[in-house]
Formats: structure tokens, sequence, C-alpha cells
């Protein structure tokens, strides 16, 4: 009984935990559907999380009663626009201007990373030293959309629909993406510019366009993980170091769930139990610091195993990576 | 009908060879610096300081003392040797951005010999001994991607990031395990395993001096130089010429971590004198762009590193004197990053406006 009550609280915690790299994940994943190997994600994380509290934050200073659907509709707004934004920055540079993905991206991160604790800092000066929304605002957030009685169903209840309102997002968003992905033609020509942007162009796709687009969506999405993290597993309070590592994670995310998005859903979850198992399963055989690296060491393991199997249906997009100029085909 | 031919407004066109002088690209370069510092100013600003304050602060708090000097130099070391590590995998478009992991893994074993024969042997055999141990360390971290990427074409790029947590995550367990002398710290290193100072600095810039001497000449005038060059330009041509370019991969990956490895060695015995999970605190990643701005250029790594080790060096005074946080060392160093990438295309391509009606198409 003690047990089963461990397991329930662990994959409740796990399903908090990876919320955020559900959402950090699907978006880098339509990001590299593109081709566009975005490693920004822990930069554009950062700037999620920081422009995102940063607008639920001066909202509820202005507004004397805030609405609390309005402000989860802000804190994803401002936090995709954010995303978006840098998102542009890399798109302009790797497909406009043709620079290297892998150094843009990693200028991304660490322009994000600067530009999130940055902005951290200052609405914490300026708020006399500490960023944090009050209780009913963070009870919002950690909200489950279902009704009261449901939770109350015996074991399974609290953790099919107890969580917060984000998860449900993140599974719809998923399903969706998902089916665009696998059935809509407008997902048919993304894949075919992410695999062979070459024959993607002479079939009359606009590559730059499919680029563009994807990747700034993506970016998007990958930045409401940041503000998801913040204002659930973060307590709502900003912390400069509370996001770091987050951003890679989904990186591995990615490469773990094989490009889908499904699989990120039970992905996301299993990853976040192995962030938190230290807390709530302390074997003396494995130290603490030693589960930490668990996701990646499965990640490493993932990434040997398909290239092994050289499976067509398990591979990184073709072109990942790559950039495309037309003229050197 | 009139069927004309539709020009675009705008068109691209590559550059030959000649048609842009040295020194041009160097300016087009200046200016990408400047407009980034431009960018770096509308930061300055939103935050209701006097950007030409704030900048002169920077030089000031960067150069303006014999201390600042040496502490600038002291952040530019590590990104110019690590710069200097990654230069050939680049070359061979070998994606390794685990230079950050390599860094820690001879971090990590310089640390372990520093503890096991810190007492018994003196100062300079026991310096070489930690040397040797830090580049066997980083040099095997790097190999195993480099073996995977050569017998399975296991993706690099993912697989080096990957194993940076993994080392990381290592170190983190010992200095809060095994390895720990009180609140979650390693102990200081004995003097013996310090590296002597030179000049008021550690002696690490002259190893990173003279890496860069050691870089240039591999990469411009040995056998094994020009084999990762032409695996870089094609792999195709590469085989057919009878390289085997699995085992070039393998040793050239070797050779990378092994460099990174040094650095390790370098942060912990000079800089640090214990070792932390942080050893390499983003230089692995930073110095990529050191080395990609640089056009994989030794020398020119030397200018771009000490660039960034005034911004670093100057943003960490610039919170302490003016109060503005010293994240914007890194914004301003993500907009240089931004422009300066942005600048080669400009290096590299012509831009061509549609001339206007009547003056005719002939470009000169």
């Amino acid at each position: 009984m003690s047990f089963l009550n461990l397991i329930l609280n662990l994959v409740i915690a796990a399903i908090t935990f990876g919320t955020a790299l559900l959402f950090g994940t699907l978006g880098e994943i339509l990001t590299e559907k593109s081709g566009n190997l975005n490693l920004g994600v822990e930069g554009i994380m950062f700037m999620g999380g920081a422009f995102g509290l940063g607008g639920v934050f001066y909202y509820e200073q202005l507004a004397g009663t805030p609405n609390g659907f309005l402000a989860v509709l802000i804190a994803l707004l401002c936090a995709f626009l954010a995303g978006a934004l840098a998102s542009l920055i890399f798109s302009f540079l790797t497909t406009t201007l043709r620079a290297n993905q892998n150094v843009t991206g990693l200028a991304l991160a660490i322009f994000g990373t600067g530009v999130g604790q940055f902005v951290g800092e200052m609405m914490r000066v300026k708020a006399g030293g500490y960023v944090s929304l009050s209780n009913a605002m963070k009870d919002v957030f950690t909200m489950s959309p279902f009704p009261a009685f449901l939770k109350d169903i015996p074991y399974v209840g609290s953790v099919l629909f107890g969580n917060s309102h984000f998860f449900y997002l993140g599974i719809l968003l998923a399903i969706v993406m998902h089916l665009f992905l696998k059935k809509s033609r407008k997902g048919l020509y993304l894949r075919a510019v992410g695999e062979n942007p070459a024959t993607a162009d002479s079939a009359g796709i606009n590559v730059t366009r499919y680029k563009y687009l994807a990747t700034i969506i993506g970016g998007g999405i990958s930045a409401i993980g940041g503000v998801v993290y913040i204002t659930t597993t973060a307590g709502c309070t900003w912390n400069n170091e509370g996001l770091s590592g987050v951003g890679w994670l989904a990186v591995a995310l990615v490469i773990f769930c094989l490009w889908r998005p499904l699989s990120a859903i039970w992905g996301s979850v299993l990853f976040g139990a192995l962030m938190i198992l230290y807390m709530r399963l302390q074997l003396s055989f494995i130290p603490t610091e030693l589960y930490k690296i668990l996701p990646y060491v499965v990640t490493v393991i993932v990434l040997i195993i398909s290239s092994l199997r050289n499976n067509k249906e398990k591979q990184p997009p073709e072109a990942l990576g790559l950039a495309y100029f037309r003229e050197d085909r | 009908m009139d069927e004309k031919i539709k020009t675009p407004l705008i068109r691209l066109s590559k550059r030959s060879q000649s048609s842009l002088s040295p020194a041009a690209a160097w300016l087009i370069r200046l200016g990408s610096i400047l407009l980034a510092l431009l960018l770096g100013c509308l930061v300055v600003a939103i935050t209701g300081n006097n950007p030409i304050k704030a900048y002169g602060t920077m030089i000031s708090g960067s150069l303006g003392s014999k201390v600042y000097f040496q502490q600038t130099v002291k952040k530019a070391i590590p990104l110019l040797g690590c710069a200097l590590a990654i230069a050939p995998c680049f070359k061979m478009r070998f994606w390794n951005i685990g230079a950050e992991g390599q860094i820690t893994a001879g971090a990590l074993a310089a640390t372990f010999v520093a503890r096991t024969l810190g007492a018994k042997l003196p100062s300079l055999p026991l310096l070489l001994i930690m040397a040797a141990a830090a580049i066997l360390g980083g040099g095997l971290w790097g190999l195993i991607p480099g073996f995977f990427k050569a017998k399975w074409n296991t993706n690099e790029t993912l697989f080096t990031l990957m194993m940076n947590y993994i080392i990381i995550g290592v170190v983190a367990w010992l200095q809060a395990g095994p390895w720990e002398a009180r609140q979650g710290r390693i102990a200081q290193f004995d003097a013996a395993a310090q590296l002597p100072r030179v000049a008021g600095i550690h002696c690490g810039w002259i190893i990173v001096l003279l890496l860069v001497l050691f870089i240039h000449v591999y990469m411009r005038h040995t056998k094994q130089g020009y084999e990762i060059a032409v695996i870089g330009d094609s792999i195709r041509t590469a085989q057919y010429a009878g390289m085997n370019v699995g085992r070039i991969m393998m040793r050239t990956m070797f050779l990378s971590g092994a460099i990174s490895g040094l650095v390790g060695f370098i942060i912990v015995a000079g800089a640090n004198h214990t070792l932390a999970h942080d050893v390499a605190g983003g230089v692995g990643f930073t110095s990529i762009t050191v080395a990609w701005l640089s056009q994989l250029n030794a020398f020119a790594m030397i200018a771009i590193s000490m660039m960034l080790g005034v911004l670093t060096k100057g943003a960490d005074t610039l919170q302490t004197v003016m109060n503005i946080p010293a994240a914007i060392s890194d914004i301003i160093i993500g907009l240089l990053l931004f422009c300066m990438l942005g600048c080669e295309f400009f290096i590299n391509y012509q831009i061509i406006f549609r001339h206007k009606a009547g003056k005719g198409g002939a470009e000169k």
C-alpha cells in the first residue's frame, strides 16, 4: 500500500517535471523535422520562462483583480512570442544568411540564457529583491482542469486527472502535431523538406517558408516549456539557475523519442521520473548525483542502437543540421 | 504578348575568390563587431544607464589596471585553448560540441592524480603526470563518440552533447560523495600540484600560446592536417584517395579531446586549484563560437578569445559598479556572435539589386 503510494506520488511528480520537457521537446521536434537543428533550446526556454513569468507578474500588479484564465493566456503568449523571436534570429541567420546551424544554435543558447537571466534579474531588482506571484495565482497555474470528484477516484484519480492543465494541453498538442506530420499534406511537405530539401524544392515546395515557419513555431512551443517549468516546478519564482539544463534535456529527449510527438508524451514523463527519482526513491547503492545522468546515458544508448540497427523509420531527419542552398545542388 | 524576363528585386551571387580583398573582408567583420556593440548600447539604454559610461566601465574594468588585465587573460586562456582543440574537428566537418565534457574529463583525471600522488612527488613530475593524465582522460572521452561515428555513423553532434552531461554528473557525484572534503567541495590541491605563476598569471598562458603554434603547424603543414582538410571538403574524395576515414576521424577526435583535457588541467591546476562539476563553466560551448568566428585560424583565435575575455571580465565589473546584471556579457557575446555569423554571408556573397528599367542589366 505505501509502496503503491510511493509509485503514484513519483508518477505525479514526474508528470509535473515532464510537462515542461514535453513542450520543449515538441517544439524541437517540429524544428528538427524541417531539417533545422536548433541547439538554442536552452536559451529559448530561459527566455520563455523569464518573459512568461514577467508577463503574468506585471499583469497581476496592474490588474487589481486578476483573471486566472487571462493570466495563463498572457504567460503562454509572452513565452511563445519570446521563443518565436529567438527562433526568428536563428532562422534568419541559418536559412537566409546561411550560417552554420550548430554554431548559431550555440550562440542562441548563450544569448537566450543571458537575456533570460538579465530580464529575471532586472525584474528582481525593480520588485525589491523577489519576483514571485501571489498564492492565488500559483494555484491557477497548478490547477487541474477536471472537476474535483474525478480526482477522488482511488489510486488512478489523481494521476489521471490531478495534473496541471498544461499537461493536458501538451498531450493535445502532441496528438495534433502527430496528425499534422503524418496525416496532412503540409506535414508531408515539412518532412520532405527535412529529409531532402533539394527534392522538395524541385517538387515546388517552398523550402525557405517551411523552414522558417517550423522553426519559429517550434521555438515558440519550446519557450512555453520554460514558463511551464517556472510556474509549476519552480513555484512561480524567478531563480537564475532554475532552468539550467532543462533545454539540453529536451534536446536529448527528441532523440530518445526518435522524433515522434506521441512518444514524447511518455518519454517526457520517464525523463521527468529519472530527474526526480533521487528525491523519491533512495537506494543506498546508487548515489543521488548519478541518478541525474541516467537520462543522458539512456539517450546515448538510444542513439547508438538506432544507428546500429540502421532502421529507416528510426533515424534523424536525413538533412538535419545541413544548410540547403539551391545553387549548391 | 510582352513576355519580359522577370528579375527579382534582390538577387545573390557568390563572390569569386578574388573579388573581395582580405582587407575588405576584415573591414566587414569589424563593421559587424561595431554593429553588435551598438546593439549592446541599446540593451544598456533599456536599463536606464548611459551606454558610453557602461562600455567605459567595461574597458577600464578589464584592461584598466594590471590586476584587471591579469584576470581578463585568465578568462581568455581556457577559451583560446579550447577553440584550438575544436579547430581540427570543425575543419573535418565533425561537429564536436563535447568540449565542455572533454575539459571536465581532463580536469577529473588531473585531479585524480593530484589526489593520489599529491603529497608524494615533487612539483614538476607531478604536474607533468597530471597533464598526461588530463590529455589521456579528455582524449578518451572524445574518442568514444569518434569511434561510434567512424564505425556506425552515429550522429556526433548529439552524441558529444550527451557526453558532456554524463561526465559533469560524475564529477558532481565525486564532489558530493567520495571526494568531498567539506560542504560539498573537493579539497584544495597541494602547493606542488598548482601551476607556477609567470608574470602574475598562472603559466597556462604559455601552454596555450605554444598550442597556437602547434595547431597552426599541424593544420597547415603536416600530412595529418591535410588529411583532415580533405575529409572536411569531401569524404568521398578522401576515400578515393585511399585514406582510412574512420581512423583519421578517431585520431582527430582523440587529439581534440586531448587538448580540451589539457585545458581542463590548466583550469584546475592553474586557476581554481580544485575540481567542481562546473569546472568548464560554458567554456566548451563559447569556445566553439570562438573557433568558428576565427575561421579556424589559430592566430585570429587569440584576438577573439581576448575580446570575449574583456567582455566577460568587464561585465563583472559592470555589475559591481553600475548594478547592471552580469548576464549582459552573455547578451553582448550573443549579439556579437549573431552579427559575426551573419556578416560572413556578405563576405561570401554579393547582393545585386535590380536595376531600374531602361538602365539595362549589364553589371560591372
